[in-house]
């Protein structure tokens, strides 16, 4: 199945338009990304625009004044991304759910307040006309496909470095965390720790795709830093599939791909989106992905086992009555 | 003495030509008017934020559900006050009204259609569709207004203002800090000092029980939920001659209040209120002696308590 995929990735953008399929590449890198924390942690951060957009304006900065090549840029703006991670999610570690999702969406706020006033932003016009460079000097991305290939090579190291960390003892310590986290921590995990690095290496990641993402449009503006932003990429894991490993991409190519559709209809596409954001969490908590993967389940498992006991994202565990926690 | 202005420009520290400490302390204290402007533009910032955070918290205490869409019914009140101007004539005092009334219902039959169906599921299940539910409001109101603002006049009983000696003083914008105060502290009597109160509270700690003494809490949870809507439209009639009546009045001040939420803790009704006066006046003061962190400091307060006090200033651990 995944060659399948990957073939169909390789003769893209012969079929379709290549920068959309570069578009939800990147918004499938953050998605994701964003995925590896409310999917195997259970922390809904509401705040991941911050990284995406800072390792964006980062990324701009360092390619187009600095003159940095293509690849330092984008390293530089995952590493500063990561490092802002690092602070909220220290910080936002310190209280749990509703909190949690609060705290990171304001600090969001902040680095957005950041970004509107410091000059090397640029402010309203944001960084424009960033250059794509040449790749190690010798491949230049200027080039539409060259740069989709690039786009695609790096949207899958990050995709490998996510299902890595997932299947690996890490991940299936963050997985308890999620189950029970008094337990994990009597069972001698510093739930801590890993809640943090898992932090870290999901907010590097979501910088990741904001750095190639600005290369991309050669562009880093403030929609990248917006609270729209972090609400779109909640809402693309959430169409998808939450705590699915192919959910987020394909809830991203889903809605990038609505968004393309509907863009002339302005603000309409807003209400849509809310539209679904409500239509989700009524009747489809289980996300595309997460709908198809348990009806293979079902199929292959003897009957009498329910699917919704194997994969089971961050829904009903607490099924208590309102007010009994 | 130069005539105070209200909207006094912040950024007035005089040039300093080689200051000493002192003088460098002197020079960067702003004259007094500006200073109390400031204070008083903080203040009413602080009462919409105790407002707004007031019925986030008591919306929690019985739903669980942290209301994303409070920004946007803030901002529904706001041009319910709007329409009943420019469509029936009605003016300023029958809106402060007639439009938490009407939120207040549509906010209630959010909670019977939506709401009452995710009750057993996580909660953050309830910050995401009253998300949705905010995205739509607001998307429908900018698709038909744009971004800009509608202006709303300050009615006319309480235009003008009076001169206090030190300062000028609105009208309107005292009886805003004068009313927002007695919406708080009835809000603060009811919960706490009325038999109604005390089956809330009782309701927020236990509800299976509550209703095994016979009170209905299904009723109770969708009027609770009503009365926080409504508070949130009252607050947005109120703003709507201060700032301009948007579409994105909402949306910018609700992330501020989450800030302030997490700040005084969603543990006690008199928190919300502390906090968010006290919060508005802080940004007030920044207003003053640093400008370029007005929109910030709220959220830099946030990053400090959450280092000295994790659980917020009035909130219980969790």
């Amino acid at each position: 199945m995944a060659a399948v995929l990957i073939g169909l990735a390789l003769v893209a953008p012969f079929i379709l338009y290549p920068v959309f399929v570069m578009e939800a590449l990147c918004f499938a890198l953050f998605a994701c990304a964003f995925n590896l924390l409310i999917g195997y942690v259970g922390l809904l951060s509401f705040g991941h625009a911050a990284f995406f957009g800072s390792a964006a304006y980062v990324t701009a900065h360092a390619v187009k004044v600095w003159g940095l090549p293509p690849e330092l840029g984008i390293l530089a703006g995952a590493a500063a991304a990561a490092l802002l991670g690092t602070v909220v999610g220290w910080l936002a570690i310190r209280r749990q759910g509703i909190y949690f999702a609060m705290i990171t969406l304001a600090l969001a706020q902040m680095v957005y307040f950041v970004a509107l006033q410091a000059r090397f932003t640029g402010g309203e016009d944001g960084i424009q006309a960033v250059p794509r460079g040449k790749l190690l000097g010798i491949l230049d991305l200027s080039d539409t496909l060259t740069m989709y290939y690039f786009v695609l090579a790096v949207f899958l190291i990050g995709f490998a470095v996510i299902v890595r960390a997932v299947h690996s003892p890490f991940g299936q310590i963050i997985k308890a965390i999620r189950e029970n986290e008094p337990r994990a921590v009597s069972l001698g995990y510093e739930a801590d720790h890993c809640k943090l690095l898992a932090f870290i290496l999901s907010a590097g990641l979501s910088g990741l795709a904001g750095s190639l993402k600005s290369l991309v449009f050669q562009l880093a503006s403030l929609t990248d830093v917006q609270w729209t932003m972090s609400g779109e990429v909640v809402l693309m894991t959430l169409v998808g599939g939450l705590g699915t490993v192919l959910g987020p991409v394909v809830g991203a190519f889903f809605l990038t791909g609505m968004q393309h559709y509907l863009a002339q209809l302005g603000s309409w596409v807003t209400v849509v989106q809310g539209i679904i954001f409500v239509f989700c969490v009524l009747v489809f908590r289980r996300g595309i992905v997460g709908v198809i993967a348990s009806y293979f389940t079902a199929r292959r498992k003897p009957p009498g086992i329910s699917p919704a006991a194997t994969e089971r994202p961050a829904e009903a565990r607490t099924a208590a009555a309102p007010g009994a926690s | 003495m130069t005539p105070p202005s209200f909207t006094a420009p912040a950024n007035r520290a005089p040039p300093r030509n080689e200051p000493k400490m002192l003088d460098w302390i002197l020079l960067t204290v702003p004259p007094a008017p500006a200073m109390f402007a400031q204070l008083l533009v903080g203040l009413i910032n602080g009462a919409f934020y105790a407002m707004l955070s007031l019925g986030l918290a008591v919306i929690f205490g019985l739903l669980n559900i942290i209301n994303f869409a409070h920004g946007a019914q803030y901002m529904l009140g706001a041009f319910c006050a709007w329409f009943l101007l420019n469509a029936l004539g009605l003016g300023y005092w029958p809106a402060l009204i007639l439009a938490p009334i009407i939120v207040g219902a549509a906010g209630i039959a959010i909670e019977r259609l939506l709401l009452r169906h995710i009750y057993g599921l996580d909660h953050l299940y309830g910050l995401l569709l009253t998300f949705g539910l905010a995205l739509i409001i607001e998307g429908v109101f900018r698709q038909q207004f744009g971004s800009s603002g509608q202006p709303y006049a300050i009615p006319p009983e309480l235009q003008g203002g009076r001169n206090l000696g030190f300062m000028f003083l609105p009208n309107y914008r005292a009886w805003v800090i004068v009313a927002s105060l007695v919406v708080c502290l009835a809000t603060w009597f009811t919960i706490e000092r009325t038999r109604l109160g005390a089956y809330l509270r009782a309701a927020t700690e236990n509800p299976v029980l509550v209703q095994a003494f016979g009170i209905n809490v299904p009723r109770m949870i969708t009027l609770t939920y009503g009365a926080g809507v409504a508070l949130a439209a009252l607050a947005g009639v109120m703003a709507a001659p201060i700032y301009q009546v948007s579409p994105l009045m909402g949306s910018n001040i609700i992330i501020t209040v989450f800030a302030v939420v997490v700040i005084g803790g969603m543990g006690s009704i008199l928190g919300a209120i502390v906090s968010g006066f006290a919060l508005g006046l802080v940004e007030g003061l920044t207003k003053v002696f640093y400008p370029e962190a007005s929109s910030t400091v709220i959220f830099v307060v946030m990053a400090l308590v959450l280092l000295v006090k994790p659980a917020g200033f009035f909130g219980r651990a969790r």
